[in-house]
């Protein structure tokens, strides 16, 4: 039984403790007095090992972005722990970070905005490597670029294209060429198929394993979609208003929800097939996601939750092991 | 009893640099009274377009509805003058943006945009309509109407937008509302939210729905029948039971294949549509989708496939070889095994 959830089953590559990323709220146009903050990250804890794939999953709001954007230090956190590898890199200067990037990666959601339109594909999977000084050679560099493109399932060719000469799901190939340039270990997939058509999407999600499998690489992949995580993720952390209120192994997960919000978030998605639902009793969980600036007190999702009880309105549930490395942040299930 | 709509070989096109390209390239369905019909495609394949056809809405150039009869209640929507059309718009027909940032007017308050529909199309005074935007909120589960109505879109979450744009559609008893991917944009407790209440709304009022969307799950939970669509025509169309347990066409059956299921376990790896979407400029003679099918025919690229009946009552599908595709995919799927 593992003793905290920042423990994982094989060795850590990536160790998150007690994250915190508020960002400060003004008022007034000159004098701007901090009137408060928005939480988006309030505390979290997970470890990704070596060659997992751990997903994030919640709704718009819940910090899953910010939670990616600090492991790339594209923020700095404002309290707690990133540890990479072994080392803190919640506070790396500029210089140490430039080197952390080689190592870290990132596809994006929108293969529209995340190419430049004015670059050639080829130039934009090269410019990872000349920024980092691999490949000087011209030539080489040219012969890496294509090999990566026919690696994503591309025409090499492709590299004398323009962005908007491809279709969306090419362009997110190039994307994953591009993260790929620097032969990285860790990628962060931040909403990398959400913007794609059904039949495309299959598609990328068959590219990111068969990569995986390739490189032996680790992948944060955060989504919304719960059926697509279930498929690609070994262990997947459900974050609700900036806190993770369960984490388990994937099947573990989605076959026995433990957490009110899991609960209601599985239940909400409709299964394709018009008999699985008929003969399905369905309550929508009522109202709305509130506000980061002003969380509510003890548990976030209390307004919202069938079982909440008085205590729920005034202390915090931290994260308990109920059963074997299935972490829950509920203090109404046993 | 008649169907509420008919739609009777649409052709849309829009005139672009790179060529005409034929968005809907004449798609035909109905819709019964108080009916959810929902219509799947995928970016481009013009589920869009044959709906904003419907309404007349496609912006002139580049855009042109160039044939096609839409009977709406008795009447040729393509043959009304533009101020009858105006009247039918938001009247007897209300709509349903995927993005209700957008499509509500920032500078002008929800009451304001509620109220504006019903002194339009139905004539009553301030109060009168005043009255009726209240009593719509509460329809559509908004609590505290009257504070709601001062307030402006900036002010309200993306649920309660949405919840706003329903309650415009339903301001003036229309016989059917057009939803243009109402949910696409929220988040997944929201949408199932914001989706029974339009299904428990629609029945309760005896109102018809067009739902456009690319999610297969939405379509199996809430339609009645289903008209799927790729590269501007209908391929498939049918009962929501039908075309999931029994699909005729091998767009149909390949998409659903496509989406890992929650209700499935977990399978090794996904069976994707390979190939991309065709470029509607360039479509040809044969049928759209043979570059990306798996059981194409020399025949496919002569000519384009019509609907023809297929597998259940009422099912239509348009591929050559609907009749024996069930057993050619236990064929595929056997050797691949």
């Amino acid at each position: 039984m593992s003793a905290s959830p920042t423990a994982s089953p094989s060795e850590p590559l990536l160790q998150v403790r007690g994250l915190k990323m508020h960002f400060p709220v003004t008022e007034g146009m000159i004098a701007r007095r901090h009137i408060g903050d928005v939480k988006a990250v309030d505390g979290v804890d997970f470890t990704i090992g070596r060659g997992e794939t751990l997903g994030l999953v919640g709704e718009s709001g819940c910090g899953k972005t910010t939670m990616g954007r600090c492991i790339l230090r594209l923020e700095k956190p404002t309290a707690g722990e990133i540890l990479y590898d072994g080392v803190d890199i919640a506070n790396l200067g500029r210089r140490d970070l430039v080197a952390l990037r080689r190592r870290i990666q990132v596809i994006f959601q929108d293969p529209y905005s995340s190419l430049n339109p004015r670059q050639k594909v080829g130039s934009i999977i090269a410019e990872p490597m000349k920024v980092h000084g691999v490949e000087p050679d011209a030539a080489r560099r040219n012969e890496r670029v294509r090999e990566l493109l026919s690696l994503c399932g591309l025409n090499p060719n492709f590299a004398d294209r323009y962005p908007h000469e491809m279709s969306g799901g090419q362009r997110q190939r190039v994307g994953i060429a591009r993260a790929l340039a620097l032969n990285p270990e860790f990628i962060v997939c931040d909403e990398a198929v959400s913007a794609l058509d059904v039949s495309i999407q299959a598609q990328i999600i068959n590219l990111l394993e068969d990569l995986r499998d390739k490189f032996n690489l680790t992948y944060l992949f955060i989504a919304h979609d719960l059926s697509v995580v279930r498929h690609l993720c070994q262990r997947v952390a459900v974050m609700y208003l900036g806190r993770v209120v369960e984490l388990a192994e994937c099947d573990e997960l989605f076959d026995n929800p433990l957490h009110p919000y899991t609960k209601a978030l599985l239940a909400a998605v409709p299964v394709p097939d018009p008999s699985v639902e008929a003969s399905r009793a369905f309550q929508p969980v009522q109202g709305e996601v509130p506000s980061p600036i002003n969380p509510p007190p003890g548990c976030v999702f209390h307004p919202r939750c069938p079982l909440a009880v008085a205590d729920c309105r005034r202390t915090r549930p931290e994260l308990r092991e109920l059963r074997p490395a299935h972490w829950v942040a509920c203090s109404q299930v046993a | 009893m008649p169907p509420l709509l008919e739609i009777k070989d649409l052709h849309t096109e829009f005139r672009t640099g790179a060529g005409i390209v034929r968005a809907v390239d004449g798609i035909s369905y109905t819709v019964d009274p108080g009916e959810t019909v929902a219509i799947v495609g995928e970016s481009g394949s013009g589920k869009s377009v044959g709906a904003l056809s419907v309404l007349r809405l496609i912006p002139d150039p580049p855009g042109r509805i160039t044939q096609g009869q839409v009977l709406f209640d008795g009447r040729d929507l393509m043959a009304l003058s533009e101020e009858e059309m105006r009247n039918v718009r938001g009247g007897d027909i209300g709509m349903v943006f995927q993005e209700p940032m957008t499509s509500l007017n920032p500078v002008l308050s929800i009451g304001r945009q509620i109220t504006e529909t019903i002194e339009q199309h139905r004539g009553h005074d301030v109060a009168a309509a005043q009255a009726r935007a209240v009593e719509l909120l509460g329809l559509v589960g908004i609590a505290d109407a009257e504070r709601r109505l001062k307030q402006y879109p900036h002010q309200l979450s993306g649920g309660m937008r949405q919840r706003i744009m329903i309650a415009i559609a339903l301001a003036c008893d229309p016989k059917l509302i057009i939803a243009d991917e109402p949910t696409t944009a929220l988040d997944v407790t929201i949408q199932a939210q914001i989706l029974e209440l339009m299904q428990n709304l629609t029945r309760r009022l005896g109102v018809a729905l067009i739902i456009i969307t690319h999610n297969l799950g939405v379509v199996a939970r809430y339609a009645h029948r289903v008209n799927v669509m790729y590269a501007g025509r209908i391929v498939e169309s049918g009962s929501a039971q039908a075309l999931y347990h029994d699909p005729r066409h091998p767009y149909t059956m390949a998409l659903l294949k496509s989406v890992p299921r929650l209700d499935r376990p977990r399978q090794a790896r996904l069976d994707p549509i390979e190939g991309q979407p065709p470029d509607l400029t360039r479509l040809g003679e044969g049928c759209a989708f043979r570059p990306r099918c798996r059981f194409a025919i020399p025949h496919c690229a002569e000519s384009k496939p019509p609907l023809m009946p297929a597998g259940a009552a009422d099912q239509l599908a348009a591929c050559f070889r609907s009749a024996e595709l069930g057993s050619l995919a236990d064929k595929v799927a056997g050797a691949a095994a």
